[in-house]
């Protein structure tokens, strides 16, 4: 069973040019009412009509999360992508009207911790603005380390430190600077926090480093949105509603799912939360798990796939939906 | 104001009564003749006119009775609130859904009145009106989950969310069926639910949990439970055992319908905004065997469920030693005609 919260309708309020890559957007309710409150870290769910096709895409909240008049949200453009980020780009202007769902966080602050370490690389900024934001109202430590690719496309970069000072430390890659992790680590207070958002090859960087220097599992939080790959296309067999789908190139398995009319339980819609999870009742073929929330076990077994981001290449596969 | 509030006691004289019209919205949980665990979860959506699901949060005959016993049951026993340093936040966020839900739900009784984070909060009822600030504790009387849960029936946990886990770390815990905010503060979910049988078997608990935890803002669900109670005493605490175990001593065939009550918790869960922890509102309501056999639906199914209960639940639920009488009491009440399947009254 799965509840899903209303979605909200909204308008477009503002859409900014950050930089060559990246726009923010800003949307208000439409009826006029405030925005639900949300937490640091926290994402909604874009719905987008985009010539015919729905898309549902993931976005961190960057807003403040007290400010109840708009959320705001900003967008890398992906030129290889799938489309919703272009669509983004490319169509959407102030004064339309679209949906989106309410705020989920699935990389909460942990209220416990005594300062909070953020390591961001370049879009995955976005989730700690909010959350430092929201440290800043609640009267919480942190400190970030902020890794981008050069000047021109290091968003927010002069926000942050206008706000926040010496908090705030800029690694330009350009400029061969690297964010010297042991030594960060090493001089931590105990109850310090460790929160890690940016490419994947960041997060497993992070991560092992952690471990490696006897960071306790949870103490170290990180999120990664996988956008659903692109590939060819594929058919799949829904054994409980009886129905026989094909999964486009540049589509989603959840998605051809939606379009089919079959409910389908999400939340991330990035391969991370697994409330998509969903049972393979038999697979003949090569399931793609591009998600990082079955284990590798579950993965080899081919028993379970993540419709939000897997794929399936092969005779026949059938699934418990 | 459209309802008169009981003058009555939930102790000692035990003055608790149902009107009419409380029998009537009483919240029977068995959807079915017999029961067993079950993740049994719908959507908190309002439910039919006059019902208890029918406001976010029920105000009800008792309300101004109920609190003044949490008032008691806190003056003996402070711990029976508690909030770890981390939670304040979400008692914050637990006193926003609460005071907007009231004034929403009860605009005759509740008002709250914001400009920016300066708010402006009247209960009628109990005769409060409060000016305070916002996410400031110092400018109201207790810190935020303890004052508007003195002002609000039932007990309320919250639950804060991390390593793939729930953690009880916060409560107002003074109506509660036999288990102590005191012990369990700190728990993770499996800690918590150990005691209780046969779910963890039926992996009850595990389901609940993976729900829990994508449990979204805006979408709050409902369940039943159930115990039974010897008189309407609300506080029937590990802490306080010794004043009402040996109450279940006192049960004879003849005093079944008067001094047995059937103990209902309807239990929400509301994902909160600001701290992305759950809040869990326990709301009780008690009904006497006598008022309750008044619907033959009800006399007839609790007949059936208390009958084939399998024993280690009715051990659990604290009747097993009455079971028998409480049967053969029942059994006058059933005819053996079917039940409709649903809990509500034929």
């Amino acid at each position: 069973m799965s509840v899903k919260a209303p979605r909200i309708s909204v308008t477009v309020a503002e859409v900014l040019e950050v930089n060559p890559l990246i726009k923010r957007f800003r949307f208000v309710r439409s009826d006029g009412q405030p925005m639900p409150p949300f937490s640091g870290g926290a994402h909604i769910v874009v719905e987008m009509d985009d010539h015919g096709t729905r898309r549902l895409n993931p976005y961190s909240l960057m807003s403040v999360p007290e400010d109840s008049s708009g959320y705001s949200i900003s967008v890398r453009r992906d030129d290889t992508g799938r489309g919703g980020s272009l669509y983004l780009h490319q169509h959407v202007k102030p004064g339309m009207a679209m949906e989106i769902g309410y705020p989920v966080n699935l990389f909460s602050l942990d209220q416990r911790a005594k300062k909070h370490l953020m390591i961001a690389g370049g879009i995955g900024i976005t989730p700690f603005i909010s959350q430092m934001a929201q440290l800043t109202s609640l009267g919480g430590r942190f400190e970030l380390h902020y890794s981008v690719r050069n000047r021109e496309l290091g968003a927010y970069v002069d926000e942050l430190k206008a706000l926040y000072g010496d908090r705030i430390h800029l690694y330009f890659d350009d400029e061969g600077d690297k964010i010297d992790l042991n030594r960060l680590l090493a001089g931590q207070s105990f109850g310090t926090h460790l929160y890690v958002c940016g490419p994947k090859g960041m997060i497993s960087w992070v991560r092992s480093t952690a471990d490696a220097a006897g960071w306790p599992k949870g103490t170290v939080h990180s999120e990664e949105f996988l956008a659903p790959p692109v590939g060819q296309p594929f058919t799949v067999e829904l054994a409980q509603s009886k129905k026989t789908i094909t999964v486009g190139a540049t589509q989603s398995l959840l998605e051809a799912m939606e379009a089919a009319n079959v409910d389908a339980p999400y939340l991330c819609r990035g391969g991370a939360c697994g409330q998509c999870e969903t049972d393979v009742v038999s697979c003949d073929g090569h399931i793609e798990h591009n998600d990082h929330w079955l284990t590798d076990e579950q993965k080899a077994s081919n028993r379970k796939i993540m419709p939000c981001v897997s794929r399936f290449g092969g005779k026949t596969l059938v699934l418990d939906r | 104001m459209g309802m008169e509030f009981n003058k009555e006691t939930f102790r000692k004289d035990f003055t608790y009564k149902n009107s009419a019209k409380a029998i009537k919205r009483f919240p029977f949980p068995f959807y079915e003749d017999s029961y067993m665990y079950s993740v049994n979860m719908e959507p908190h959506v309002p439910g039919p006119k006059g019902s208890v699901f029918e406001p976010m949060f029920d105000v009800d005959e008792h309300y101004i009775a109920e609190m003044q016993d949490r008032a008691m049951v806190l003056a003996e026993d402070p711990l029976r609130c508690q909030s770890l340093p981390h939670m304040t936040l979400a008692g914050w966020d637990l006193l926003e859904l609460i005071m907007e839900s009231k004034a929403r739900d009860y605009p005759e009784w509740f008002e709250l009145h914001k400009d920016g984070h300066n708010w402006h909060w009247i209960n009628r009822p109990l005769g409060i009106d409060q000016k305070f600030t916002f996410l400031d504790e110092s400018t109201l009387p207790y810190g935020p989950m303890e004052y508007i849960t003195r002002q609000s029936q039932g007990d309320f946990t919250l639950q804060d969310q991390r390593d793939d886990n729930l953690w009880i770390e916060a409560g107002m815990v003074t109506t509660q069926a036999d288990w102590s905010l005191d012990f369990d503060i700190g728990m993770s979910f499996h800690e918590w639910h150990a005691p209780v049988p046969r779910a963890h078997e039926l992996g009850v608990f595990d389901r609940a949990l993976k729900f829990l935890l994508k449990l979204q803002h805006g979408a709050p669900v409902r369940r039943f439970n159930w115990t039974l109670t010897v008189d309407p005493l609300l506080d029937t605490s590990p802490e306080n055992y010794p004043k009402w175990g040996p109450m279940r001593t006192d049960i004879r065939p003849e005093n079944v319908g008067e001094r047995m009550y059937l103990r209902v918790e309807l239990q929400t869960l509301h994902r909160l905004p600001r701290s992305n922890a759950i809040a869990f509102p326990i709301r009780c309501y008690l009904i006497r065997f006598d008022d309750l056999v008044t619907v033959p639906k009800w006399g007839r199914r609790l007949h059936r469920v208390l009958r084939d209960i399998p024993e280690d639940l009715a051990t659990y639920k604290g009747f097993l030693r009455n079971r028998d009488s409480l049967v053969q009491w029942l059994s006058h009440y059933d005819d053996g005609a079917p039940t409709s399947t649903g809990w509500m009254a034929d």
